[in-house]
């Protein structure tokens, strides 16, 4: 069990990353009960926005001086493609039944996907990206923290604290509450909605860029296909959370990589258990615990009034 | 009614036309070649020319093209025009089997060069077997492809006589891994790590089982998941296991990752791999930090061959987008031994293509011999390579490196 701690660091640092990412697909099904299933594109491209700074910046610049200006960079570059996603594909179909605009995010992934490849240069292959280099801290004994994961652990609390205040005190964060509970109700109140909506993308959207450079530090590489199995990830730990509960997505998704690290560590350690373990069973094991929590909370852990929905 | 009439002869007349216009095309190519014109032969290529594997997938392709090319410029066969038909798997099995039909189908080719990936091979064998087309892989390493599934009891039966490789096969590529990790790296403990594809899971067995002959020790195992790229868990479970070396049977997107977040977690022990994670992309992925880490290849390196300076000459002056790649001097042997049994099969029927050409160019492949780039090129009676010899290679400031090249001994 000596490793134990690291397996929970590990773990905590890849369920950060999931959970930045499922804010985005939590905002925008609070609201209007859509799954952006384009979302992982967008944090694809947050990865490409804060490598083009990277790439632009003087080749001698100082990392610590970078991230900030990559972190803007890959933010304008999600937010810009998330509320012109809202704005192009998704309002048009404002009303028309559940399925279009469901099928218009799984086309508009692909096209994300498809462009990106055309355009970036050499983009068809991995491209790597900038490592904070230097040796893992020695926290205790057997513990090390990595230099890369570092960002996501101070990034990810502290997103998460700020899109907390601001939903709660802000006028706009109550807007967006009372558009969630009720749309037609909201509007009549004198909320402009299709504002809120917009704000719920772009929120989510800019979440989305912090993750494409959280991952792009701790892979060492963007690459245009990375949004598929992250996106996927992250809709699974905001459904694990209880989908349309922000607290619930950033919990669903340490939950999630939690569960992950231990799965790969310790299943093939069971006693007659030694084919079903290791990474090439972690998926299993996390759905597995995703059926589980399902049957015994449809709702999620954190999930609440899902059930009148959907 | 009369109208209904009307359009079921308009229908029949445009159906006959089609199939008379498409029975006219296929006439005109021979009429040309028996006319003393020359006969087109197309050679089929099929590889991942897109997606993470492109960069190998690419350099086969120009290989080939390269070969057909020459072949033409020379006129090495009389009366024949070469041509090839590139076809894009992206390393997916069942688009390789939509390529092999298609292949299949086009009467002009007569050997197909392909594909990468063992995965991808099984799905297009007996495509080819059923339509007696030759197909050569230049990469393919998985035993099973040529000596049945139960080459593991020693019972070694060839399933399909239409499939030859001038690649070595695993066994001898994961035996010669763990001679060099235990004879001459000096290592004792390995942790095998495998991607559960055909190509890594048959090469990591292949290696542990060598590695324990020879008296060293599995410390640990583990599975990766291919497109996954967060193996930060698994690394951890190599640094607790305190092995001194990592065996990776898998291609170098997953291996390069595994290896620079390996690294990164505080073990600092060396990544071994076979010819797939041989590739600049390897290093890339490592994030550049992987000093060390081994790699076993198919043949001698292709710039340290006499036999292969006409070949990367004329490669550079193709000026081809991307690198010949580690399989480019393989797929060029590949499509020369098919030409040269083209070359047979027409001098045996008077310098012209003999009705079931194709069946002929199967039988001719098995006696197929010359000094190819990567040495001398013939093959056995299950359609392997006779070629035996391995490379060992080291990262070595962001660089592979030679460090011994071998002929396999038992």
């Amino acid at each position: 069990m000596h490793e134990l701690p690291q397996t929970l660091l590990t773990g905590l640092a890849l369920g950060a990353t999931y959970g930045l990412i499922a804010i985005g697909y939590t905002m925008v099904y609070g609201i209007i009960q859509l799954i952006n299933f384009a979302h992982g594109e967008i944090v694809m491209i947050g990865g490409f926005g804060a490598l083009t700074i990277w790439l632009w910046l003087p080749s001698n610049t100082s990392l610590t001086l970078a991230i900030p200006l990559m972190l803007i960079g890959a933010v304008i570059a999600s937010v810009a493609v998330a509320t012109a996603a809202e704005r192009f594909a998704y309002r048009p179909l404002r009303g028309a039944p559940r399925l279009a605009p469901l099928i218009t995010a799984i086309g508009l992934s692909l096209a994300l996907q498809q462009i990106v490849w055309s355009f970036y240069p050499n983009a068809k292959k991995a491209r790597p990206f900038p490592q904070i280099s230097g040796d893992s801290f020695q926290l205790a004994g057997n513990l090390h923290l990595q230099r890369n994961d570092i960002f996501v652990l101070v990034a990810a609390p502290i997103c998460m604290a700020a899109l907390g205040l601001f939903i709660a005190n802000s006028r706009t964060g109550r807007a967006m509450q009372a558009t969630a509970q009720d749309p037609d109700t909201a509007k009549l109140m004198g909320i402009n909605t299709d504002r809120i909506i917009v704000l719920a993308f772009a929120i989510g959207g800019g979440f989305a860029g912090v993750a494409g450079v959280a991952y792009g530090l701790r892979i060492g590489q963007v690459e245009v296909l990375m949004g598929f199995i992250l996106g996927l990830k992250a809709f699974t730990a905001a459904v694990l959370g209880g989908i349309g509960n922000i607290y619930g997505a950033m919990l669903g998704g340490v939950v999630l990589g939690i569960a992950e690290a231990l799965a790969i560590t310790y299943v093939q350690d069971i006693p007659g258990m030694q084919q079903l373990g290791g990474g090439g069973w972690a998926n299993v094991w996390a759905f597995a615990l995703l059926i589980a929590v399902l049957l015994l909370r449809p709702q999620g852990l954190l999930g609440e009034r899902v059930a009148d929905r959907a | 009614m009369r109208h209904r009439s009307l359009l079921i002869l308009t229908t029949a007349l445009t159906t006959g036309a089609l199939t008379l216009s498409a029975c006219g095309s296929r006439d005109d190519d021979k009429g040309g070649g028996n006319g003393g014109e020359k006969t087109t032969v197309t050679i089929g290529v099929d590889a991942p020319l897109t997606g993470s594997l492109s960069a190998i997938g690419q350099g086969i392709k120009n290989s080939v093209d390269l070969a057909v090319k020459t072949a033409n410029k020379n006129n090495e066969v009389k009366g024949v025009t070469f041509k090839i038909e590139p076809l894009d798997d992206q390393a997916v099995p069942a688009s390789g089997q939509q390529n092999a039909t298609k292949l299949a189908a086009d009467e002009s080719v007569l050997g197909v060069v392909g594909p990468l990936n063992s995965g991808v091979a099984q799905s297009m064998q007996r495509v080819f077997a059923n339509a007696n087309l030759t197909q050569v892989s230049p990469a393919n390493t998985n035993p099973a492809l040529s000596q049945g599934d139960k080459w593991g009891q020693g019972k070694k039966s060839r399933p399909f006589k239409t499939y030859f490789r001038t690649a070595t096969t695993d066994i001898i590529q994961g035996r010669f891994a763990a001679q060099y990790l235990y004879n001459d790296a000096k290592k004792r403990k390995a942790f095998v790590v495998d991607d559960k594809q055909t190509y890594g899971a048959g090469l990591a067995t292949i290696f542990s089982q060598e590695f324990k002959r020879l008296g060293g020790q599995v410390v640990g195992t583990d599975h990766l998941t291919t497109k996954e790229t967060d193996f930060s868990s698994t690394a951890n479970k190599i640094k607790n296991s305190g092995a001194d070396s990592v065996y990776f049977g898998g291609q170098y997107p997953e291996g390069g990752l595994l290896s620079g977040q390996t690294k990164r977690a505080g073990a600092n022990v060396p990544v071994m791999g076979g010819d797939g994670i041989y590739d600049p992309a390897f290093i890339k992925a490592a994030g550049g930090s992987n000093n060390g880490d081994l790699a076993t290849s198919v043949g001698y390196p292709v710039q340290q061959l006499d036999s292969a300076k006409n070949f990367i000459k004329d490669y550079a002056a193709q000026n081809y987008k991307d690198p010949y790649a580690a399989y480019g001097g393989y797929s060029y042997d590949g499509a020369w031994a098919i030409i040269q049994a083209v070359k047979k099969v027409m001098a045996d029927n008077d310098g012209k293509l003999p009705d079931k050409a194709r069946e002929k160019v199967v039988e001719a492949m098995s006696q197929v011999s010359f000094q190819g780039v990567t040495g001398k090129v013939s093959f056995d009676q299950y359609g392997d390579t006779t070629n035996k010899q391995l490379t060992v290679y080291t990262v070595k400031g962001g660089k592979w490196t030679t460090v011994k090249s071998a002929t396999f001994e038992e």
